[in-house]
């Protein structure tokens, strides 16, 4: 027993110790999307630093948003704007989310290297998302079944694509659904007919990015404003940032933070 | 000495309580997130709904096709891991060598312990563009794909219990039968099969209630489409795969979020079934059996 109380004098001690090296912490939770972004920044934050911790976790914008709602996380990470309805209830829990935008995002339209299509205009890609054109013959293709791959219906990808590609009409039913980009990619990496939509970062030589509306998806066009499937991506604060976390944001907006944002596939803000 | 032994005693009770509090707790918070969604939209409504599409304004909560896609994706498993399973616990029963069984069992279960994600991953990158090929099929992330993937994976759970079922047939019933001059097949049929039989039912279902509930495979190589299945070798969406691709990004306690705990509830019930079933069939072996309980 002597030997036990010993023991746990020495962890509190150390413990003790411990703690005013990390001095200050810094949560963030939400979007997948803007995850990379947060996790690379935050690692070369933590590198300049030291005695700040920062933690970093996915979960999506909804819950990313509710946990600044909740007053669960510093930084909720989102890649859409917050709702009204979540607006409501921020009110009614008397927070106040600020907006911050961090990057952008293209979403780029993507087919199989085998297709012989490489630019459709925005109607075609409604037109295919919605049914309309079921067959690549319909699309200015050689023939063949189109097939209709899609994000489940609550991820900020597809609710960014269903607004800016879709006017907000119903995906066909029949269209597959994929957990995440890469899922997407790779699916149409391997199916002949498939098309897809991801975020302009998971554009690899494995599949073809497809120009929309004569405008071909890179980083300029998007930056421009050209490029019409284009969106900012954001981090929340609970009110104005302040304190370490304010230092966080100003870092990730910095030449060196829109770098490494860049450097994950996103589109840097200048 | 005595005093100790109580305080042993209160300790495991207390552990073997603890999974019952578990249970009543997820019960419990299965149903009062689940429920609020029968209020905006009627059961016989959401179970029969033919559309599923909870973000859109307005939205629809049908899961009918889920509950097929499930459904579909789960016969399907079944076809594979039934005589996968059964086969290879007969035969590890029955015919292998000591040496062949201390090889063979440890095998099927290291099957078991693969993460469901790594069959998904194979399935998605491997099996899905192969099976695409091979039938000619516009995409291979089709229902099949999944049920040859949760086939292999609940093998085995039906292996392992059936081979169990198999080894508690007592053996003077093999001794009598070959003193009639039965020779082994028909020992096995007509004696040992019969007197396992329910305990291999139970390992069906118990295999059954996996693969219902398996999520993470079937998300990836199901394809995902929220339509009824009119064929095998179509993409299909179960109510796992939806709950697990879903509830990352809804809104907090939004009608979306209480359906997809109202899917939670109604797979929930589903597996109970199946495993209230499993119970009933394995006692009344056991009594047959004459192992008591």
């Amino acid at each position: 027993m002597k030997n036990i109380g010993k023991l746990l004098l020495a962890i509190t001690l150390i413990a003790g110790l411990m703690i005013p090296a990390f001095a200050e912490s810094i949560t963030i939770k939400g979007s997948t999307t803007v995850y990379p972004i947060a996790q690379a920044t935050a690692e070369k934050f933590m590198d300049m630093y030291p005695e700040v911790r920062i933690s970093v976790q996915g979960g999506g914008s909804g819950f990313g948003i509710a946990a600044i709602i909740d007053g669960t996380t510093d930084i909720g990470d989102a890649s859409r704007p917050i709702k009204d309805k979540e607006i409501k209830k921020a009110l009614n829990k008397g927070a106040d989310p600020k907006a911050h935008v961090v990057a952008l995002d293209g979403i780029a339209v993507v087919v199989n290297p085998s297709n012989s299509v490489s630019a459709l205009t925005k109607q075609q890609i409604k037109d295919i998302y919605t049914g309309k054109i079921s067959n690549w013959s319909g699309a200015g293709g050689s023939g063949g079944q189109i097939v209709v791959i899609s994000r489940d219906s609550s991820s900020g990808t597809f609710e960014t694509f269903n607004k800016l590609a879709l006017d907000k009409e119903k995906v066909r039913p029949d269209a597959l659904l994929q957990a995440s980009n890469q899922a997407v990619a790779t699916t149409v990496a391997k199916t002949p007919g498939a098309i897809g939509y991801v975020g302009l970062g998971y554009l690899t030589s494995k599949v073809k990015g497809v120009d929309v509306n004569g405008v071909e998806p890179t980083k300029d066009t998007v930056r421009s404003g050209e490029y019409p499937l284009a969106r900012p991506l954001f981090m929340y604060t609970n009110g104005p940032a302040k304190g370490v976390v304010k230092k966080y944001l100003d870092f990730v907006t910095s030449s060196e933070g829109q770098r490494l944002a860049e450097k994950e596939g996103y589109v840097g803000l200048k | 000495m005595i005093q100790r032994e109580k305080v042993y005693k209160y300790i495991f009770a207390g552990l073997a309580f603890t999974s019952l509090i578990f249970l009543i707790g997820i019960t419990i918070v299965l149903f009062k997130e689940g429920l609020p969604m029968f209020k905006e939209v009627g059961l016989f409504e959401f179970l029969g709904g033919k559309y599923w599409y909870p973000t859109y304004e307005p939205p629809d909560f049908g899961i009918l096709p889920l509950i097929l896609g499930s459904f579909l994706v789960t016969l399907g498993a079944l076809f594979i891991c039934v005589p996968l399973g059964v086969g290879s616990a007969l035969y590890i029963n029955e015919i292998a060598t000591g040496r062949q069984k201390t090889i063979l069992k440890p095998l099927i279960e290291i099957l078991a312990g693969i993460p469901s994600i790594v069959y998904g991953f194979f399935g998605m990158v491997v099996v899905a563009p192969f099976l695409q090929e091979l039938l000619g099929l516009p995409v291979g992330q089709t229902a099949f794909t999944g049920s040859l993937m949760l086939g292999i994976m609940a093998t085995p759970t039906v292996c392992s219990i059936s081979e169990d079922a198999l080894s508690f047939v007592p053996k003077s019933f093999r001794y009598a039968s070959f003193a009639t001059g039965a020779n082994r097949w028909q020992t096995l049929t007509k004696v040992i099969i019969p007197s396992a039989g329910s305990g291999i039912s139970t390992a069906i279902i118990l295999g059954m209630s996996r693969a219902v509930g398996e999520t993470m495979t079937v998300l990836m190589v199901t394809g995902g489409a929220a339509v009824i299945p009119h064929s095998i070798f179509q993409p299909v969406r179960t109510m796992t795969a939806t709950i697990a691709a879903e509830m990352g990004e809804t809104v907090l306690g939004s009608n979306h979020y209480h359906a997809l705990f109202a899917i939670g509830l109604i797979l929930f019930l589903i597996t109970l079934i199946f495993n209230i079933i499993a119970e009933l069939i394995s006692r009344r072996f056991r009594i047959k059996l004459g192992l008591g309980r």
